[in-house]
């Protein structure tokens, strides 16, 4: 991989005085070679070996995850190494860390849409195909958990013989409403900003086939002057609307916690230290996608070594902010002196043959690794951030199963402390959902526009009938 | 004898945005207001050079959200203190703090769709085939090219005088004439002037 690659000015003017400015622009671009490269991503015929092997091997691994469910629905959830005092393991917490990983994609693609950061162009369709297939990977986990996941319904507001409705005053309650909301307004967000790339497609397509497939996706979009004008009001109203939404998934997730009367989970610090801890795991999975496709797909040019950069800072970024949650816990708790928590945290970290090798690692994971960030040179080495990226995922996934299975295994009665022992099923469970993911995101980058065409046209210079200045 | 073409209007084809930008602000000092241009992505100030006014979809999503927040708090409101209350460590049935969360959720849910929905059926989308998509190379007001059309609804539209308007923009290539029926092809303005003086003589 590549190491340093230079700054290079996007245009005359753009620097000021001697300080070189970022560049998120595709150099030496217009609008016919933006498209055609975009486009011909899609519409080319055949796939590549490489695209071939990472989906053999993604639906190898869908397949083990499938017979492990068929297994799981036979069996029942004992199969998996839950039971009481620890009934939450491998699956609450897979389900916290891939609704996490969601959220960096609705951060980039909404919260900087109202930010004016034009940078987000090149990335947000990724960022927002990450989340949508992050969620779909989060819901599998609650569902399966239920045991009987046939009778998911109940979860939901439907008048039924029993009479019974769902209890509106519970965090899970909160949950099934928050997640299924924050899926579906991601999908509409994604959607809509793909309707013109798509009639682009449509416009481009040699096939009668492939035309009429990507025409009904377009939905007769002609690129109208008054459609864009309703289509543009439109997209940043839902973006302002994801924005909160994204906050509040996390806060609601962070509740099924905060809520319950267990020792370290009862604590109002959850909500924001639970969304920080996903922002930052996001943006781990996003330079984690990032980094293979433009190596692979050869667009360089387009997410420039710049993008990466600022990539790692909000990584660097977001970290603190999570190690300033572990801080606030650790601090409060010793604060606060209540004797059964102060003992959970002194356990936490210095349980050994319990739990203080996961903590330490996972500390080491999310608040020693990424400061290699503080370093312009590392920041903008491909190598480098994706090592950090895996080990950020990797330290994440350990924080959730560290705050998840710690506090469930020291209780406030002795008598009812006990440890949590994942079987082979909760590591294939798990795994198995890396595969869906994967191969779902292989399919996204086959069939769908990876880049907004429409939306980096317009950042290219003279794309607004000025020639500098934007 | 075939029924004549009913034309939709004029187009014509620029290379910039630039261009677009002016000569949409020509036709708007001409008088022309039934018109509208393509563009592949949106161009600052187009909106305002076509007379567009603040679209009506943020106020779509206000009535949608506000509904939405309502909707949400009565189902709660139904459920745990109408019909089935419940006594849960002896809170009140109507706990409306606990019930915001969902509230809120379902506000965001119906607004996201209002959003949505709203652009498509304003914009009169979803809408398979529409007269402009008649005019051969307009697919590339998809990729690079930017057009404009002056509708033939318009009461300023002649025929003669529009296209000798829309050729003083100095377009690239010439004015074509847009069938409203997809059975005819788009052509130059000129071609159909030709036939409309031959038919004029012919008894």
């Amino acid at each position: 991989m590549a190491s340093d690659e230079p700054t290079t000015p996007a245009e005359p003017g753009a620097s000021l005085g001697d300080i070189p400015r970022p560049n998120y622009v595709p150099a030496g671009h217009d609008f016919a070679s933006v498209t055609e490269k975009v486009s011909s991503l899609v519409l080319r015929r055949g796939v590549g070996l490489g695209w071939l092997g990472g989906m053999g091997l993604s639906q190898l691994v869908v397949a083990v995850f499938l017979l492990t469910v068929a297994y799981l629905l036979i069996m029942g959830i004992g199969i998996w190494g839950i039971n009481i005092p620890v009934g939450w393991g491998f699956d609450i917490t897979s389900f916290v860390w891939w609704i996490g990983i969601g959220h960096a994609g609705t951060l980039i693609s909404a919260f900087l849409l109202l930010m004016h950061q034009k940078w987000r162009t090149s990335i947000n369709r990724i960022a927002e195909a990450m989340t949508i297939f992050a969620v779909m990977c989060a819901g599998l986990f609650p569902l399966l958990h239920l045991g009987r996941p046939w009778f998911f319904y109940w979860l939901l507001p439907l008048p039924n013989t029993m009479g019974l409705w769902p209890q509106f005053r519970s965090a899970l309650i909160y949950d099934v409403f928050a997640v299924s909301t924050y899926f579906t307004i991601s999908l509409l967000f994604w959607y809509m900003g793909m309707i013109p790339d798509l009639a682009t497609l449509r416009d481009r397509a040699q096939n009668r086939l492939v035309r009429l497939a990507y025409g009904m996706l377009a939905m007769g979009w002609r690129n109208s002057a008054r459609h864009w004008h309703r289509f543009e009001m439109s997209y940043l109203l839902l973006g302002g609307l994801a924005t909160p939404l994204v906050i509040s998934v996390h806060s609601v997730v962070s509740s099924d916690f905060a809520v319950s009367v267990v020792p370290a989970w009862h604590e109002t610090v959850f909500p924001p230290y639970f969304v920080a801890g996903a922002i930052f795991s996001g943006f781990a999975m996003v330079l984690l996608l990032c980094i293979p496709i433009r190596h692979f797909y050869k667009l360089k040019e387009f997410i420039t070594i710049d993008h990466l950069d600022v990539m790692g800072k909000l990584l660097l970024g977001t970290s603190l902010l999570t190690s300033f949650g572990y801080l606030a816990e650790q601090s409060l708790s010793w604060y606060a002196g209540e004797a059964v928590e102060s003992y959970v945290y002194r356990y936490r970290l210095t349980g050994f043959g319990q739990y203080a090798t996961i903590v330490w690692i996972l500390f080491f994971c999310n608040t020693i690794a990424p400061q290699i960030l503080w370093f312009k040179r590392w920041r903008r080495n491909e190598a480098v951030l994706f090592v950090v990226s895996v080990i950020v995922l990797v330290g994440m996934w350990l924080e959730r199963f560290m705050i998840i299975t710690s506090s469930l295994s020291r209780d406030f009665l002795p008598s009812s402390w006990g440890m949590f022992k994942p079987t082979i099923w909760d590591y294939l469970t798990y795994g198995g959902s890396l595969g869906v993911f994967f191969a779902a995101f292989l399919l996204f980058a086959r069939f769908a526009p990876i880049l907004s065409m429409s939306e980096t046209r317009a950042l290219l210079p003279g794309a607004h009938g000025t020639e500098v200045g934007r | 004898m075939k029924p004549r073409p009913t034309l939709y209007g004029l187009m014509v084809e620029f290379l910039t945005a630039s261009e677009i930008l002016e000569a949409t602000r020509r036709a708007w000092q001409a008088g022309y207001r039934e018109m509208d241009a393509y563009t592949p992505y949106p161009v600052e100030g187009l909106a305002a050079a076509l007379g567009l006014r603040r679209s009506r979809v943020p106020f779509v999503v206000l009535i949608a959200g506000l509904v939405g927040a309502l909707l949400g708090f009565a189902m709660q409101y139904y459920s745990m203190a109408v019909s089935y209350p419940l006594n849960i460590g002896g809170r009140p049935y109507n706990s409306w703090p606990v019930f915001m969360p969902i509230a809120f959720e379902v506000m965001v849910l119906v607004a996201g769709f209002a959003a949505f929905l709203g652009m498509l059926l304003l914009n009169g989308l979803p809408r398979p085939h529409h007269p402009v998509f008649n005019v051969p190379g307009f697919e590339r007001s998809s990729q690079d090219r930017f057009f404009l059309c002056i509708e033939a609804v318009d009461p300023l539209f002649d025929l003669q005088g529009t296209a000798e308007f829309l050729a003083a923009l100095k377009p690239h290539g010439s004015v074509i004439a847009v069938p409203r029926d997809r059975q005819w092809k788009a052509k130059p303005v000129e071609s159909i002037q030709r036939q409309q003086a031959e038919e004029s003589v012919s008894p």
